[in-house]
């Protein structure tokens, strides 16, 4: 069946420029919303048409109008099976997105603009749909730029909230400090001035002395980095993903923070192939960074939502050190072990964005139903949530790399990916590659420490507020986007050497290495030697065998089951405030890692005024500010306020003193046109 | 290494059971014959004290040593009343304690039974009558085996116990 | 065909035999103390009698309270299916390598865990609040004794291992081999509840951890959990002992290199047991705070172990 892919490609952009118009026109806010939801799913089902035709066939789509927009080089399309597959991302979570924000905006109805929320949503949708696709610098900025600014307006939808201002403030400012990093970036490949696409960027590469290599990469690793997420240029998403509508979250943590992937491997694994083993190197060190410091700081939250973003910052983190593996056997000529590093770290990223979807729009129930995103609030969802609770917990067990569902997979193909460095007999891979280990399997620990946090305490046992008892499922059109993704875990898991197999292609085609590892032969996921195997399909088999054997035969013996009390030693009533909280739940690791946590305690007591020993209240307050922040951005945020203050005194009021400046500028400017005759 | 050649030397310290005084032990109900089967080679008890001076759990607390060591018999103690198939109730039941002992009562599975040790948990002992004191066990939750005594002796708690599982032996000793 | 019923067999005979490790070792504890102890069979007569016991389920617990014990057992008896016991084989039934045993053992905790803050007691939640911070310390040396194997042996698969091992004896008393089985040592007294970290005979509740999650299980329930857990260490000690010290087991599966498959096998878990139970008798329990510094060391042992292993190679 042949596609016709320029057709659908036109269609994609038709579908959400319709929807961003409609709904800025649209005559009620339901219609908008209507119009919104329409334009975003269309659109999305075009994109994957072609993501998907791409995939399959291997062959690559071109679409290229100089014509357009000529003075910058034309609007050009390129689509490689590496675009289709982060093009396939985009669209299948945007769809399901657009889904669930038809009935989830609904609460927005009659107090917020819903008109311009679904001009910015569509613009958003389309701004990380053509990222992928973009084949030269202008339309590549111009997507990213898009996607920024849309979302930027989407993160301060509550702008009622200082945290949401705060929030959209940081965002923009992380923005546009990659962008910043990327002019420079796309600027030194280019062979001439002028050449700016794609392949001509590939072909100036590779011709670039090893220190504009370097440059190049440093200057990716930076501005791509910030975008995915991670330690140190990490602190808008803490901010950004629990600010903004949930659906939006689970777009920008399950898609968008991809494209800063899809940009690193565009540039280092596309553009500039091998380099120095350093590359590698402090990919894995940053890489490391961000999986640790993602998972400690999302131990200690009690905000769901940004509990999920540091959760994102985890797992990127880990995406990374896949990367770094991969770059380090690239640069030390073992091509095929690479791909094994490559393919994990694209598996990874699927499988983030097929979970962490899941987790956001769940947490968006959560929300809808109980109000509140503060974890000590909860508790005892799953009676009234049970759709909600099950999806969630789905979620938590593929996050905390469970198997047999999709975390486990990817993740143990990036240890398998990580031990191959033992295959190099350098000293600093000797250490480097068992403290990454070490690293991901602690981070890995944590993280199922932390979502037996963010499940138990949020869905069982008793409600520790009235509106968590009062929670019921919103409308069941939320159910959708919950069982597609959770669907989607589970066979992404199950089926986990197909997928493999898929990103192995993938990366075949990007890096042309010839495909030395075997994909996964059925159901065996293969490390990079094809010794070691693991099926996660035959594990879940014979795990629900045996669970079903002992069941059946424990209920054929029969056994009397009475309900009472929770035992409470005695205790005269058993309350909600006998329950562990979120905190105390990782005050252990808190106190274990308080070099690194650096919380601060405040502890009161108020006793009565004319009794002394007669204690009113006790108050204790502890609050953990990330040190990182303190460290790093707080010198430089000073020192600008510190730059803009000296300089806002050039502002003088005069209007003497402007003429003066524009004479000076006009002089400057005719002795430099002079100079450099 | 003192820890180990003390540990040589000392070998295994464990008495057999002797018969002491017969009237000690009285037993109120019998097991049924299923719980006697199902609880008869593993016992789990739970100790509760219901307002006792202490002096029961002294003795309670020597049948899990050497010289009496209840484990031969496959008793053990455990925390938790949802593990336990038997409770063994020490004191006169105090006002405080009455609630609590009925909920550890309902909060053991069945089938289970309770010994009450001591003259206090049999009939409040020298606090019968007093104003902190509701009534002897028997009063709050069913009993099956009394031991009488001010404290009884260990060897009479553990033969009450063996003899409600119906697992003493007609000869003295054991 | 005879490759599954092998696998099948060695599953039997781990349900069947994890009992009697954990009561072996309080008949050896109780043997120490000066006193005759419960027979070393005593775990069978206890899961008899739990299976005939009622249930009683709390109010406030959902339906993962009652799946928890089903997911502990079965994740223990699946894990005990591919590690090597009496045999080491290989190929289509073998469902995973040493981290996917690490894992699917993980997975038990996790439901435990959640159980534990299911019953909405504080007991649960402080149990599976500890639980999880032990068990999120010891990942990264088991991963680095992982390392460590499967640098010797070119693959985290079991039965490589296991052949690499005995086709070079040398190796298995190089600084790389000891250096990761004390680790591994120190994991499993972590993993399994043992002295020093967690005390299995406690009563007070506030220095449970492992059996803190369990205190509101009864009857079947608790039978399984039980079960699993007596599974998941007769799983430690039978990687302890298979992986560092193989020697007689089975490498093809003929009948007499099996039975004698089978006695080294008891014998030197048999031995393994005795060295906890003497442990247990010789150390007091850490406190909760400490035990980072016990795991810290360990994962140090681990690193060391996998440096030798690369300097020795």
């Amino acid at each position: 069946m042949t596609v016709d892919r320029s057709a659908a490609f036109l269609f994609m952009i038709a579908g959400y420029l319709a929807g961003a118009i409609v709904a800025l026109i649209a005559p009620s806010d339901r219609i908008a919303r209507g119009a919104t939801a329409i334009g975003a799913a269309s659109g999305s089902v075009a994109g994957l048409v072609v993501a998907l035709a791409v995939l399959a066939t291997g062959d690559r789509f071109e679409l290229v109008r100089p014509d357009m927009i000529a003075v910058a080089g034309g609007i050009a399309i390129q689509l490689d099976s590496l675009g289709a597959l982060f093009l396939a991302l985009v669209c299948s979570v945007g769809l399901f997105a657009a889904i669930y924000g038809f009935t989830y905006t609904a609460d927005y109805d009659g107090r917020r603009s819903l008109r311009f929320f679904g001009l910015m949503f569509n613009a958003f949708l389309l701004g990380m749909s053509l990222v992928p696709c973009a084949a030269n610098v202008f339309t590549f900025l111009f997507a990213w730029e898009l996607m920024a600014v849309a979302s930027y307006f989407l993160v301060m939808t509550e702008h009622e909230s200082s945290d949401a201002r705060a929030a959209g403030l940081w965002y923009a400012a992380m923005a546009h400090f990659g962008f910043v990093l990327l002019l420079p970036m796309f600027l030194i490949m280019a062979p001439a001035a002028g050449a700016t696409a794609f392949v001509d960027l590939r072909a100036g590469a590779s011709a670039l002395p090893p220190a504009a290599r370097s440059t190049v990469f440093a200057l990716a690793l930076a501005a791509f980095g910030s975008k995915a997420g991670v330690v140190p240029l990490h602190v808008w998403l803490p901010r950004a993903h629990p600010a903004a509508p949930s659906h939006v979250s689970a777009l920008m943590s399950g898609v968008m923070i991809k494209l800063g992937v899809y940009g690193l491997l565009r540039v280092t694994a596309d553009f500039l192939g091998t380099g120095p083993a350093w590359w590698g190197g402090l990919v894995l060190a940053v890489g490391s960074l961000s999986a640790l410091g993602g998972v400690l700081y999302a131990l200690t939250e009690n905000d769901l939502k940004r509990l999920l973003a540091y959760s994102s910052v985890e797992n990127v983190g880990v995406i990374f050190l896949g990367i770094g593996a991969a770059l380090v056997l690239q640069s030390y000529g073992l091509p095929a072990l690479a791909m094994v590093g490559f393919g994990a770290a694209l598996l990874h990223t699927v499988n983030h964005a097929c979970f962490k979807t899941l987790l956001f729009l769940a947490a968006g129930n959560v929300l809808h139903g109980a109000h509140t995103r503060n974890m000590e609030q909860m508790g005892g969802l799953i009676k009234g949530m049970p759709v909600t609770a099950m999806a969630f917990l789905i979620g938590s067990a593929a996050a905390a790399a469970l198997p047999p569902l999709n975390g486990f997979a990817s993740e143990w193909m990036v240890f398998q990916a990580l031990l191959s460095g033992a295959q190099i007999p350098k000293p600093e891979v000797a250490i480097g590659s068992p403290l990454a280990v070490g690293v991901l399997a602690l981070t890995s620990g944590l993280a199922a420490a932390t979502f037996v946090k963010a499940f138990g305490i949020s869905f069982l046992a008793m409600p520790r507020s009235d509106a968590a008892a009062a929670a019921r499922e919103p409308h069941w059109s939320a159910w959708t986007a919950l069982g597609a993704f959770a669907a989607a875990t589970v066979v992404l898991g199950l089926f986990a050497p197909s997928a493999i197999a898929a990103m192995y292609r993938i990366v075949e085609s990007v890096t042309a290495t010839p495909r030395d590892v075997t994909g996964g032969g059925g159901i065996w996921l293969l490390s990079a030697n094809g010794v070691a195997a693991v099926s996660p399909l035959l594990i879940a088999v014979l795990v629900a065998s045996v669970a079903f054997v002992a069941f059946a035969s424990i209920r054929a013996r029969g056994f009397d089951v009475r309900v009472a009390d929770t035992w409470g030693c005695g205790r005269i009533r058993q309350t909600a405030r006998m329950e562990y909280t979120s905190s105390a739940f990782a005050e252990p690791l808190r106190r274990i890692f308080s070099e690194l946590y650096r919380p601060t305690e405040d502890f009161s007591v108020s006793v009565h005024p004319e009794a002394r020993l007669i204690i009113r209240s006790i108050t204790y307050t502890t609050r953990i500010v990330p040190w990182i922040e303190k460290a790093l951005y707080e010198p430089v945020t000073r020192g600008a306020r510190a730059i803009a203050a000296s300089v806002r005194r050039l502002q003088a009021g005069s209007v003497h003193l402007y003429l003066l400046y524009i004479a000076a500028a006009l002089m400057a400017a005719l002795a430099s046109a002079w100079w450099f005759e | 290494m003192q820890l180990f050649s003390k540990i040589l030397r000392t070998g295994i310290a464990t008495e057999l059971l002797r018969a002491s005084d017969p009237d000690a032990v009285e037993i109120g109900r019998a097991l049924d014959v299923r719980a006697r089967q199902l609880l008869g080679r593993a016992l789990a008890i739970r100790e509760v004290d219901a307002g006792s001076c202490n002096g029961c759990e002294l003795e309670i607390v020597g049948l899990a040593s050497p010289i009496y060591d209840m484990e031969r018999f496959g008793f053990h103690f455990v925390a938790s009343p949802r593990h336990a198939d038997l409770l063994l109730v020490t004191g006169p039941v105090t006002r405080n304690m009455e609630i609590p002992l009925r909920r550890t009562y309902e909060a053991t599975p069945a089938p289970k039974f309770v010994v009450a040790v001591g003259d206090c948990a049999k009939s409040c002992g020298v606090f019968k009558g007093s104003y902190a004191v509701v009534g002897p066990v028997e009063s709050v939750i069913p009993v099956d085996v009394s031991i009488a005594g001010c404290p009884p002796e260990p060897a009479d708690i553990l033969r009450g116990i063996l003899a409600a599982l119906d697992r003493l032996s007609p000869g003295p000793a054991r | 065909m005879s490759r599954a019923i092998a696998i099948l067999f060695q599953t039997l005979l781990a349900a069947g035999l994890a009992p009697l490790v954990g009561g072996f070792i309080r008949w050896v504890k109780a043997r120490l103390n000066g006193r005759r102890g419960a027979p070393p069979w005593q775990p069978y007569y206890e899961i008899q009698k739990l299976l005939g016991k009622e249930a009683v389920v709390s109010r406030t617990a959902s339906w993962i309270f009652r799946a928890t014990p089903f997911v502990v057992f079965s994740t223990s008896l699946v894990v005990a299916s591919f590690v090597p016991l009496v045999a080491a084989p290989a190929g289509r039934f073998i469902a995973g390598d040493l981290f996917a045993a690490v894992y699917l053992l993980l997975l038990g905790t996790f439901f435990l865990a959640l159980a534990g803050l299911d019953t909405g007691s504080p007991f649960g939640g402080m149990g599976a609040s500890r639980e999880m911070t032990v068990v999120a310390l010891t990942e990264p040396t088991v991963a680095l004794s992982i390392v460590a194997l499967a640098l010797n042996a070119g693959s985290t698969s079991f039965s490589q291992i296991v052949s690499r091992t005995l086709a070079e004896p040398a190796a298995a008393l190089g600084p790389g081999h000891l250096l990761a089985f004390a680790a591994l040592f120190i994991v499993t007294l972590a993993e399994t509840g043992r002295l020093p970290v967690d005390n299995p005979a406690t009563h007070l509740e506030l220095t449970m951890i492992h059996e803190a999650m369990v205190l509101e299980y009864s009857g079947p329930y608790l039978a399984l959990v039980e079960w699993g857990a007596s599974l998941k260490l007769f799983v430690f000690l039978a990687l302890a002992v298979n992986l560092f010290m193989p020697w007689g087991i089975a490498v093809s599966l003929a009948p007499i290199p099996l039975a004698i498959g089978l006695v080294t096998f008891v014998v030197k878990i048999g031995v393994l047991a005795t060295a906890i139970a003497v442990l247990e008798t010789r150390v007091a329990k850490l406190r909760l705070f400490r035990v980072p510094e016990l795991l810290s060391a360990s994962f140090v042992l681990a690193l060391l172990a996998v440096l030798s292993t690369f300097l020795t190679r």
